[in-house]
């Protein structure tokens, strides 16, 4: 890198970036918590304490937990199958994984519903098990895979494709199974790009709104994620309490950047030195 | 233990990259597949490695059959042309990795795994960088960990594709010499995929060329550069130029010039080849091929000329009369090839 000083051009581009950036992000950012403590500490803290709002978070974070693993060993089955491996239907796999990424998170919630909802294809069925898929934990959790599931798998195709499959040859040639060579060779390979996709997955698993109103018949609760119940709250003119929740959410979102920051400092070295490659 | 290759051929769709191959190599022999790109010499390196399956052929090595074995099977180290080194593992994890791989019965311990590695690293002349990654390597350093690594699964063959085709030239040279001594330290049959003929010639024990898939000729580099079996073999491992020629009634007639055929040539359309180090460049009156001086390059004494014959050109030494642009000469080649056309 060299270092010049900035040319007034520069500057100004530099400095447009910074105001843009403080109008719609830190901004809006700031104002949530401007609102959620308006009517200071003791409020915000009895909005938090609510059991509603309480089982809002448990549902989320055990939506996320669900999701987030699934998608990640389906992520990294998808990439490592499409990047190492040529075979009928690669670009048609290549094209479902994107799917979820341009249809509208209400379809998303919607097809869920078509399938197993009282009059969908499998309601009768599901209604003679007495299993209940649509206004239940198992509808929100579908339709969070569902949308989430391009992440992880869309972080790692470009990179194993680049990365090829020449250290897996070699690995075999030197005498190495399948499953080692997948363990001790491609895995760590892409431990940071699988690490940035889980990271990006679990952001939008927690922060899913649209597919996850449309399965969860909104129970309060029961199956109400922490979006769903900030918006429950917002139109009930409840502002702190929407807020206070919006603020876990955002508190959540802040945590997973600082844990990959956290991440990328501690292994800076090993980062320097396979990146250079 | 021998290497016995078998009429194998191998097809990528409609295309034959082996088209029947037979080959042997002896125990310790150091072997070039030597061809342009596309002549099949990468997939018979890979049917040997096991990570290409044949068509149809044999291939024993030792009296195995090798086909029927896995590729983490047979125990054969492989060099390839980007290295392929593990980029997450130190230089000394790379070499020790076909060790640890190894079922616990098998596996060596723990001291005799760095022993192995420390060894292998002195070998290849690598002492002391067994903590870098590959990205802080130069090429050179990078394709010698590669062949440590190769070597410390105590391979019964080796086989090497391109090994130093990402190399700048001088790099290439070092690493060549290199590599024999290794070869003969160690005794390995060796197998050693390349397009650059000096190389192949340099280093190898026989040299086997291939194109589209066949074997031209398999022979000593002395072998193929003084007898080459097809025009293809002359023009591919050394300068030189070839010119079509007739032979009738005992007479070989090239650009015009008739002198008597030699004895036993077939009769009929031929390529008569020669080289430029072969050659004399005489005056126009005399006896030889009719051509016509380009350019003159003087270094020192000496004059080398570029001919033009037929709209080929050689490079050969002329002497000072004739060392001018433009001037007509007679080519005599002290030896020439020729191969029916």
């Amino acid at each position: 890198m060299n270092h010049r000083p900035l040319a007034p051009a520069g500057l100004a581009l530099i400095a447009s970036a910074l105001v843009a950036l403080g109008l719609i992000v830190v901004l809006p950012l700031a104002m949530v918590f401007h609102e959620a403590f308006r009517q200071g500490a003791g409020a915000y803290l009895a909005a938090l304490s609510e059991p509603d709002a309480w089982s809002a978070m448990r549902l989320t974070l055990l939506v996320a937990a669900i999701s987030v693993p699934l998608n990640a060993v389906f992520g990294l089955a998808a990439a490592w199958a499409i990047a190492k491996f040529e075979f009928p239907g690669r670009s048609l796999l290549v094209t479902m994984i994107d799917l979820p990424f341009s249809i509208s998170p209400v379809v998303s919630g919607l097809v869920w519903v078509l399938l197993f909802g009282v009059n969908g294809w499998f309601g009768p069925l599901l209604q003679e098990l007495g299993v209940r898929v649509i206004f239940n934990v198992t509808g929100v959790v579908l339709a969070t895979v569902l949308v989430t599931l391009p992440f992880v798998a869309r972080e790692l195709i470009p990179l194993m494709e680049q990365q090829g499959a020449d250290e897996e040859i070699a690995a075999i040639t030197l005498g190495a199974g399948p499953w080692t060579t997948f363990f001790r060779v491609t895995l760590p390979n892409v431990k940071w790009g699988l690490l940035y996709g889980v990271l990006l997955c679990n952001a939008r698993a927690m922060g899913e709104f649209g597919a996850v109103s449309v399965v969860s018949g909104h129970i309060r609760g029961l199956t109400n994620t922490m979006p769903l119940h900030v918006e429950i709250l917002y139109n009930e003119y409840d502002f702190v309490g929407a807020f206070a929740v919006a603020t876990v959410l955002a508190g959540l979102a802040l945590v997973t950047l600082i844990l990959k920051s956290a991440l990328e400092w501690r292994h800076a070295g090993e980062l320097a030195a396979t990146r250079r490659h | 233990m021998s290497l016995s290759i078998e009429n194998v051929a191998k097809r990528f769709g409609d295309h034959a990259a082996l088209d029947g191959v037979s080959l042997e190599a002896r125990q310790g022999e150091f072997l070039a597949l030597l061809g342009p790109s596309g002549s099949g010499k990468t997939t018979l390196l890979r049917v040997l490695a096991g990570l290409e399956r044949p068509d149809q052929g044999m291939v024993r090595f030792g009296g195995e059959d090798l086909l029927t074995m896995d590729a983490r099977a047979r125990r054969i180290g492989m060099v390839f042309q980007h290295y392929a080194l593990f980029r997450h593992m130190s230089v000394a994890q790379n070499i020790a990795f076909g060790l640890q791989v190894r079922p616990a019965k098998t596996r060596p311990s723990r001291a005799e795994i760095s022993d192995r590695v420390e060894g292998l690293l002195s070998l290849v002349q690598l002492e002391g960088l067994g903590g870098r990654y590959p990205a802080q390597l130069s090429g050179g350093q990078r394709q010698r960990v590669a062949l440590a690594r190769a070597l410390a699964i105590e391979p019964r063959m080796l086989l090497l594709d391109e090994p130093f085709g990402a190399l700048d030239a001088k790099v290439r040279r070092d690493l060549r010499g290199w590599l024999r001594r290794i070869h003969d330290e160690t005794g390995l049959t060796t197998i050693f995929v390349t397009h650059d003929q000096e190389e192949a010639m340099d280093l190898a024990d026989r040299v086997a060329i291939l194109r589209d898939g066949r074997l031209e000729q398999v022979d000593t580099p002395e072998q193929i550069y003084e007898a080459p079996a097809s025009a293809f073999v002359f023009d591919f491992v050394g300068d030189g130029v070839q010119a079509p020629g007739e032979v009738a009634g005992g007479v070989l007639t090239v650009e015009g010039w008739r002198t008597p055929a030699p004895v036993g040539a077939l009769p009929g359309p031929v390529t008569m080849s020669f080289r430029g180090e072969n050659t004399d460049m005489l005056p126009p009156h005399a006896e030889g091929v009719p051509a016509r001086v380009i350019s003159v390059l003087r270094r020192g004494g000496l004059s080398r000329a570029t001919c033009e014959i037929g709209g080929r050109t050689l490079v050969l030494e002329a002497p000072q009369s004739l060392a001018a642009p433009g001037i007509e000469v007679r080519l005599a080649p002290r030896s020439y090839l020729l191969h029916p056309r």
